[in-house]
């Protein structure tokens, strides 16, 4: 077999192309395998793509292995061409894939959160009818998500994007006999056009401005582009806020943030993977690859950290009032992802992908913990009609406390490290408002996590008295991925970045992200222990502790049960802030408003105009002719010296016009 | 042979008119078909004395008179034959009878 291979270095060897070919082909042949025998497997449907998915995790981790810490295919990464994709003329696309170590650290998050997501799923799903069909998509959702983290190109990334968009919708839209699950697919598809739209109109940008779409060339030639003056300043902040958009659609920022917290009306293996781990990381991960880019348009960063933190702030604040299990994992998902956007957007591009891959970890943990309390107490997600389960659930319970610890921000847990690199960092690039607010929210993210523990684990129970007996642990497939999932979440923050500013994942994300950094004159300080960098260190930890104390002083911990009296009280006095966020600030109303109620009268009228102008012209033009027809048609009278007669009279005419004209 | 261009032409264009007062008003096909006849001959009378007072146009007009001579023969062949193969349907030479193409 051959590949044809660029001539650029690090192209790899023909192993490391197959095993990136592997990659995409193993999940995408369970997809393909499982949607058309699945159904024959009835209880055993997992077992085509559980293996397919375990196989491509072995692939992955090898790729990983390769990249980071072997370093075999240097700075630039493997990157090899498998096939002309398009060549019409001059617009040339091809199928070419790179594996550099930014890709590398997302496939770590990818490829193990997807294969124990989808163990964990054996135990989850067994009950469901349409197992077969579930498998199915989660594979072909693992096939989007590796080709638009390998895709080299960004058509190839667009088309991973779209793919990504529609397995999502499928799995919103599992128990499409559920009416509420219909329309959150359908919401969930809607908003991301919005984004998609933008984003497609940013790689056009693109491809008129440097004529090709390879990110390799692009990322070169537009900054060169900038730099020999044939484009403004204003071209590149236009092309980055464009990109910017697909970004916010995919990855829910406001105000396309609507669409994920409804997208939790999908089984819950589906909002730990594709909504929270995987998925929604793609527009974090896609602008850090597009750095080169954001770094030479300063404007476009801003609107990027302004719209991350704002996001960060407002999904925390909704998170405190909603009663839902999943909605609250929801728009804590949504604010952290805002954390990231602002770490990209004041140039901590590493800070972002540190915290994307442990966020990853801890809320792919805490929602399959949900699942797992979810399942457990049958079907019921409001946490008011939960509470004192730690004793019955016990693994449920000590992964979950480990995952909620990890995302406050308590050292030595994974999100204390990334989440302080990203304050930290923002502070010292100069962005004091991103650090401000940040502090603010990781103090908001303890409290409601504690909230949510506390509701759901702590105090006396207020579960159904009919269930109450029958609850139990989860099946060994369900407990095993949870207990895998936190180990990382206790340990993946020490081994990537520690010693601090100088981590591993720092190592292997320099020569990504080195020139932007360094066109963006970041400063580049050594790390002061006992200094700066010791305070925010400091104030970081106290902001999670603080939340965390709060929490449980409110909500309680283990034995001791909510204060439900105070938290009332303390509510009556905050009632309009409390409704506010309850209502989640009413941006749903307000799409409903807008879009839904006057955009459906804008649309009436142009239809209006579509029936009546438009189809009235043509339609018009046709009823003219056909009168017209009608009404001439009776001078065939058939008789052959009528038709002379007109023919004599015309004769007569024109004689008698040219004696008049001509002959006088 | 008279002298003066207009006394032929004078007498073309009676020709004419009768030719084509007869093909409107008679109704017989067969009068109808001499009446084109006898158009068709009014017009080669006047080009033919345009021939013979023109001396530029002789060569030309005799021309004409012979194609015109001959449309109008392979015209009567036809028309004879169409007006011949009616009549075996329809029975009549009476063109107003012939009308089923009517609207």
């Amino acid at each position: 077999m051959h590949f044809a291979t660029e001539p650029t270095v690090g192209s790899g060897g023909q192993l490391d192309q197959l095993l990136v070919i592997a990659l995409l082909a193993l999940p995408l042949a369970g997809f393909a395998l499982t949607a058309l025998v699945g159904r024959r497997l009835y209880e055993r449907a997992w077992v085509i793509a559980v293996s397919a998915v375990v196989l491509t995790w072995l692939a992955g981790m090898y790729l990983v292995y390769r990249t980071l810490i072997e370093n075999a295919f240097g700075e630039t990464g493997l990157r090899f061409t498998l096939y002309e994709w398009i060549a019409v003329g001059g617009f040339e696309v091809s199928v070419n894939f790179t594996v550099d170590a930014l890709a590398a650290a997302v496939l770590i998050v990818v490829c193990t959160v997807g294969m124990l997501v989808h163990v964990y799923s054996i135990g989850y799903m067994a009950h469901d009818p349409g197992r077969w069909r579930f498998f199915a998509y989660l594979n072909l959702f693992m096939f989007s998500m590796l080709l638009l983290v390998v895709a080299a190109n960004l058509l190839l990334l667009f088309v991973a994007w779209e793919l990504v968009g529609l397995s999502s919708y499928l799995l919103i839209g599992f128990w499409y006999r559920r009416r509420s699950a219909a329309l959150a697919a359908k919401k969930a598809f809607l908003v991301n056009r919005v984004g998609d739209f933008g984003f497609a109109l940013g790689i056009m940008a693109i491809w008129t401005t440097v004529g090709t779409l390879n990110f390799s060339e692009v990322f070169e030639f537009l900054p060169a582009a900038l730099g020999a003056g044939q484009i403004e300043q204003w071209h590149m902040a236009g092309i980055a806020l464009l990109l910017f958009t697909g970004a916010v659609g995919k990855s829910a920022q406001f105000p396309l943030h609507v669409w994920l917290p409804d997208a939790m009306e999908g089984p819950t293996p589906v909002s730990a993977l594709i909504h929270a781990a995987t998925m929604v990381n793609a527009g974090v991960y896609f602008v850090a690859r597009a750095n080169p880019i954001f770094a030479q348009a300063p404007e476009a960063m801003l609107v990027v950290a302004a719209i991350g933190i704002f996001t960060a702030i407002l999904a925390a604040s909704i998170a405190f009032t909603q009663r839902d299990i999943k909605r609250v994992l929801a728009y804590s998902t949504l604010s952290q992802l805002g954390y990231m956007f602002a770490a990209l957007g004041v140039g901590a591009f590493t800070a972002a992908i540190f915290h994307l891959i442990t966020h990853g970890f801890f809320k792919g943990l805490l929602f399959l913990g949900s699942g797992s309390v979810i399942h457990a107490v049958h079907d019921e997600q409001d946490m008011n009609r939960m509470g004192g389960l730690w004793r019955k659930i016990p693994i449920t319970h000590a992964t979950m406390l480990i995952g909620a610890i990890a995302i406050a921000g308590i050292p030595p847990l994974a999100g204390f490290w990334s989440k302080d690199e990203i304050l930290a960092e923002s502070f010292k690039f100069g962005f004091w408002w991103v650090w401000a607010i940040g502090v603010v929210v990781a103090v908001m993210t303890a409290f409601y996590m504690f909230r949510l523990m506390g509701k759901t684990f702590y105090g006396k129970s207020n579960v159904d008295p009919a269930v109450e007996p029958k609850i139990h642990e989860s099946p060994r497939s369900m407990t095993v991925p949870l207990i895998l999932l936190a180990i990382p979440s206790v340990l993946l923050g020490m081994a990537l970045g520690l010693p601090i500013g100088d981590g591993a994942l720092h190592h292997w994300l320099e020569p990504v992200f080195h020139e932007a950094q360094e066109v963006l004159h970041l400063p580049h300080e050594p790390i002061a222990l006992f200094g700066i960098d010791g305070v925010l260190l400091l104030v970081g930890a106290t902001a999670g502790a603080l939340g965390l104390a709060l929490g449980i002083y409110f909500f309680g911990f283990f034995g001791r049960g909510e204060k439900r009296a105070t938290v009332e009280r303390l509510t009556d006095r905050l009632r309009p802030l409390y409704n506010a966020a309850y209502q989640k600030w009413w941006f749903d109303h307000l799409n409903d408003l807008i879009f839904v109620r006057f955009g459906g009268v804008v649309a009436r009228a142009l239809w209006w105009f579509d029936v009546r102008i438009v189809d009235g012209a043509v339609n018009g033009i046709g009823a003219v002719t056909q009168g017209a027809g009608r009404g001439i048609r009776h001078i065939q009278t058939g008789r052959v010296q009528n038709y002379a007669l007109g023919i004599a009279a015309g004769l007569l005419v024109i004689a008698v016009t040219y004696l008049f004209l001509v002959a006088r | 042979m008279s002298q003066s261009l207009e006394a032929y032409l004078i007498l073309s264009a009676l020709l004419f008119g009768i030719g084509t007062f007869g093909f409107l008003a008679r109704r017989n096909a067969i009068a109808m078909l001499m009446a084109i006849e006898l158009m068709l001959n009014a017009v080669n009378l006047a080009a033919v004395a345009f021939g013979a007072f023109t001396p530029a146009l002789q060569v030309h007009a005799a021309l004409i008179a012979l194609i015109v001579m001959a449309v109008a023969a392979a015209e009567a062949t036809v028309g004879l034959a169409i007006v011949i193969a009616i009549y075996r349907n329809r029975r009549t030479p009476l063109v107003d009878e012939y009308a089923s193409m009517r609207e």
